[in-house]
């Protein structure tokens, strides 16, 4: 070994403890990356293979009925590769031991076994036979919740009857990867599930025989998604089509399509905050190493070695900073990334899904981690590089200090001498002062960024499940019912109140924009299901006009009291111009509400209803749901609560996972940069703190003006961090927003009192580490020493 | 240099070194400071050389200038066929590696390596070197050599100092009040260390002091005042450091 390298080794063991400060920041950096990254690339390569393979489509619409001769024009139509026509229907199910009814989404697959899109990927059992009654396959999230084998019977309500479905196998399909149903904010898989069935079973029971009510189809390379979807439109407007959709408006790839684009921010904000703070980091620490060796940099020079040896001399202290950060954090990323990877397994059903490092992750990860250090070193470095020679060989000036802008506004006045040698150290060096601030900021930054997204989502569970849906139960009608219907609905043992809707598809059209929606017509003033505007106030229901979601309102460009076009894609598909007089502040999807009268007259229809929302007597509702499966006219129940809480637990199991990791990480955040400081102030202070003690000083009053510099520089972090967090909340709220979802910005006061309470105790602990040092300070020898 | 091995002293040998007009003015802050005004100087081969002068007299300006670690503002300075006055950073740094050895007054140790890492310090950068060993030796230091800096008295500290510059058997050997911060006891063995290279290594040797009596065992002394030579003489008979009276 060179004796330049061992004068690196000995010099690495002097400032070991700040070197595995800066490490395990940087390695934070690095390990969210790579769990980020390596996630993201694991699921999105299985996902796309599987996609591949199993023949996902491209387009997909669902329409009322058309004959099958359908198909063949839907294929001529330029770009449509494969069609698959089917029927879809949503059935009421009898669960063994579960009293409310659930929802089964049966999809009826070609009876002999074609080479067709949406490929069901058998796990166990077999495929149906045609010509053998109610055999189904069944999905396996809703097989995995309750327990389903092949052999095992299902009671279901087919059409108003009921039926008893053999399940003979459990299977996987790309079109349910995250098997959810359309307009639920989260998986249920108690008490939704999908079934595969015959289709010369499924379609008679409906009246469909040799006609579908759903298509499928795959585009040619090279086809415009648009162009063709407005093709098929025009082809299915007459079948009752409620307009035909790509793969982004698809309800299982759109929500994996959210996770992944999450996944993707998560590689980007998070790992810049880890790696800017150890860039921060190295930069004191080599600031100040090199500031200590400028005489021996200067020897160096005067024997002949060249600034470029010098330099390489300090990127090696930097390269081992690299290499240890980033060992540790491709190991802890790798980790972190399986067992997220475990995670998305139990949501995301994909046949093989495996947790993958790819070799150009880590790659990657290094190189940024590189590029971070080197732009951290840089200032440092050059600063040895241009130091003269001859002039390094003289001691550094004394440190200059003078009256500053504080003092001169006469804040000194208040502060005692100790407190003024703070004041005027922090101030000397504004920026490293400054910087500092923010690092330890930013450790509470990243609390509440971690924290935020569960007060969100508490807020908009609340919003959407206790203010907005006041209703316990809501039932669809298998067809717009009568006013008998709601009535019969209203009498069902322990309904205590019921309210009508009337959902029907539409098409919304401002100028030249338009979208395709559903419109639900509620009573005036509805108590059981009330849209709330931005300030949580329900939003009145217009005689006349429509109240929309305010994100709706802001892609068609339309505002308050401006006049829209709505057709209705139902019956005589009549058009009529209404005013917006609303906006409703909603999470998920696009919405619009009328008046449930205005949408009947337009409908030219008198008392129908689609379904209906119930409050109910707790006392009673076993009584309910076994009624409420009795009825044939009921064609999906959704029991509000039940499926609450199932999610709760999930939600909350993972958020406190999430919580726990944050924790680590902001608390590395702040013991990196408090330690750092800390150190710092201790070396550049020692002379001064030992000769305080010398004139008779006791060991608190010098870990005082110690200390008394961290706790400063903490307090003007604690708002700095808070503010931080709050912007990066924001940034991240407008990231994660698409079309069909949205977040509200909601921090909760508790958040960022957590945030603070951790910075104030990384800090606390960090400071009585350094303190340490005060107490074994050996005044002798820091006194006889130069510099 | 391997020419230059004879130990004449007379003008007739060509000089190593070969400074005239030398200027240095630096700018601090709003004032120009005055550290050479025109100083003219050259150096033989095998030479001991003392340099006398009271502090702020710009003896450690011309040393440094001589080293390759300054240049002058204005006049030229050469080493044989060096031209020091234009040398640009990597030419300078080429010189200092190649010929220079420097003994600072503090030293200037890497703490974190002991004496015989601070000289292979030098010998893995040289052409020529000799063993780290054989350089402590000859500053009597080969029973210290893994003693760290902390570990050796200021005397010793100042020998892997001067061990440090001759490994690498440089052509001159500048030193800047090499017994600056010694006792006399200690001083004098520093010395003898000093001359002994001289001696047996034929290296120019540059002694910059304000100790006069340093003076005496040089071959020839040059006194600096305010930037200027004031005085130049020639010991016809040189005392060895223990003849010297501080």
């Amino acid at each position: 070994m060179t004796a330049l390298n061992r004068k690196l080794v000995r010099d690495l063991t002097q400032l070991k403890g700040q070197a595995v400060a800066i490490v395990l920041v940087m390695a934070c950096g690095v390990a969210v990356f790579v769990m980020s990254v390596s996630t993201y690339r694991s699921l999105d390569g299985a996902l796309a293979t599987y996609y591949d393979r199993y023949h996902f489509a491209d387009v997909f619409a669902h329409l009322k009925r058309a004959p099958n001769s359908v198909t063949g024009l839907i294929a001529s139509i330029p770009g449509v590769a494969q069609v698959q026509s089917r029927v879809v229907v949503d059935v009421t199910l009898d669960i063994p031991g579960m009293k409310e009814p659930a929802v089964g989404r049966l999809v009826s697959i070609p009876d002999k076994p074609t080479p067709g899109l949406n490929r069901v990927h058998l796990r166990a059992g077999r495929m149906v036979e045609a010509g053998r009654r109610g055999e189904v396959i069944v999905h396996e999230s809703f097989a995995l919740a309750h327990g389903l084998k092949p052999g095992d019977r299902i009671p279901a309500l087919i059409n108003g009857r009921w039926q008893r479905l053999t399940v003979v196998g459990i299977a996987l399909s790309p079109e349910y990867v995250y098997a959810i149903r359309p307009g639920d904010a989260f998986p249920d898989d108690k008490r939704f599930g999908v079934f595969w069935m015959a289709y010369s079973e499924l379609a008679p029971a409906y009246d469909l025989d040799g006609a579908f009510n759903d298509l499928a189809l795959t585009l040619l390379p090279g086809a415009i998604e648009p162009e063709v979807i407005f093709q098929i439109d025009q082809l299915t407007e007459r079948y009752g089509s409620a307009g035909a959709y790509g793969r982004s408006d698809q309800n299982s790839h759109m929500l994996i399509d959210g996770e992944l684009s999450q996944l993707r921010g998560m590689a980007s904000i998070p790992p810049a905050i880890f790696l800017a703070v150890s860039a921060f980091l190295i930069n004191v620490v080599m600031t100040r190493l090199i500031g200590l060796q400028r005489e021996q940099i200067a020897v160096l020079k005067a024997f002949g070695y060249t600034s470029w040896e010098i330099a390489w001399h300090f990127l090696k202290f930097v390269s081992i900073f690299v290499a240890g950060g980033s060992i540790l954090g491709v190991f802890v990323g790798a980790y972190l990334g399986r067992g997220m990877t475990d995670l998305y397994a139990q949501f995301f059903k994909l046949p093989v899904f495996d947790y993958r490092l790819q070799p150009e992750v880590v790659l990657g990860a290094v190189l940024l981690t590189a590029v971070a250090a080197v732009l951290g070193t840089l200032t440092a470095v050059r600063r040895a590089v241009v130091l003269p020679a001859a002039e390094a060989m003289r001691p550094e000036p004394p440190a200059e200090y003078r009256v500053r802008f504080l003092e001169r506004i006469g804040i000194h006045r208040l502060l005692t001498p100790a407190g003024r040698m703070i004041l005027r150290r922090l101030s000397r060096q504004p920026v490293r002062s400054g910087l500092t601030v923010v690092g330890i900021a930013l450790s509470g930054a990243v609390l509440v960024l971690g924290s935020f997204v569960e007060d969100t989502v508490r807020y908009v569970f609340d919003v959407q499940f206790f203010r907005v849906q006041c209703y316990d139960v809501s039932i669809v009608f298998t067809e717009a019912g009568s006013p008998q219907s709601l009535h019969d609905a209203a009498h069902l043992p322990g309904v205590i109140r019921a309210e009508p809707f009337r959902a029907v598809a539409a098409r919304v059209r401002f100028g030249a924009r338009h979208k395709r929606i559903g419109i639900t017509g509620l009573v005036r003033d509805p108590q059981l299901f009330r849209p709330l505007d931005a300030s949580g106030r329900p939003v009145p229901i217009p005689e006349g006009g429509v109240v929309m979601s305010a994100k709706l309102a802001e892609l068609l460009g339309v505002r308050v009291g401006e006049t829209l076009s709505v057709e209705i894609l139902e019956g005589e598909r009549p058009i009529r111009e209404v005013v917006l007089s609303g906006l409703t502040e909603d999470f998920a999807g696009l919405s619009a509400y009328m008046d449930i009268r205005a949408v009947r007259r337009m409908l030219r229809e008198t008392d129908t209803v689609s379904g209906a929302f119930l409050t109910v007597d707790a006392a009673r509702q076993d009584e309910l749901y076994f009624q409420l499966k009795r009825t044939p006219r009921v064609a999906s129940v959704t029991v509000k609560t039940a499926a609450l809480k199932g999610f709760e637990s999930t939600m909350a199991e993972n958020l406190m996972r999430m919580r726990a990791i944050n924790l680590v990480f902001a608390s590395i955040i702040a013991f990196g940069v408090v330690y750092n400081t800390g150190r710092i102030a201790f070396a550049e202070r020692s002379r001064e703190l030992a000769t305080l003690r010398v004139i008779g000083f006791t060991r608190a009053e010098v870990s005082i003006q110690l200390l008394g510099e961290l706790a400063m520089l903490t307090v003007l972090a604690l708002p700095v961090g808070m503010l931080c967090g709050y912007g990066l909340a924001s940034l991240a709220v407008v990231a994660l927003e698409t079309e069909n979802q949205r977040f509200p910005l909601v921090i909760e006061p508790a958040t960022y009192a957590m945030a603070a309470l951790v910075m104030l105790i990384a800090t606390a602990v960090t400071g009585l580490i350094v303190r340490r040092r005060v107490d074994r300070l050996n005044l002798v020898e820091v006194l006889k020493s130069r510099g | 240099m391997a020419t230059h091995h004879d130990q004449s002293k007379t003008e007739t040998v060509a000089p190593a070194f070969f400074a005239r007009g030398l200027t240095k003015v630096y700018r601090m802050g709003e004032v120009e400071v005055h550290a050479l005004r025109g100083i003219d100087l050259d150096l033989y081969p095998g030479e001991f050389f003392v340099l006398l002068g009271p502090s702020g007299s710009g003896k450690s300006t011309l040393l440094n200038i001589l080293g390759g670690l300054d240049v002058p503002t204005a006049g030229t300075v050469q080493y044989l066929d060096h031209d020091l006055t234009s040398a640009g950073e990597a030419a300078l740094t080429r010189y200092r590696r190649e010929h220079v050895g420097f003994v600072f007054q503090f030293y200037n140790l890497i703490p974190s390596l002991t004496a015989r890492e601070n000289v292979s310090l030098v010998t893995e950068i040289a052409r020529d070197p000799m063993s780290p060993e054989d350089a402590l030796r000859l500053v009597g230091l080969g029973e210290r050599m893994d003693h760290f800096p902390a570990q050796l008295s200021g005397g010793e500290q100042q020998r892997v100092a001067i061990a440090r510059a001759v490994a690498k058997r440089p052509d001159v050997l500048l030193c800047d009040e090499p017994t600056g911060a010694l006792d006399l006891k200690t001083g004098v063995v520093v010395l003898e260390a000093l001359s002994r290279v001289n001696r047996e290594l034929k290296t120019i040797t540059a002694v910059i002091t304000h100790n006069v009596s340093i003076a005496d065992m040089a071959d020839r002394v040059i006194s600096i005042a305010d930037g200027r030579v004031t005085a130049e003489r020639r010991n016809p008979h040189k005392k060895t450091p223990q003849e010297l009276n501080w």
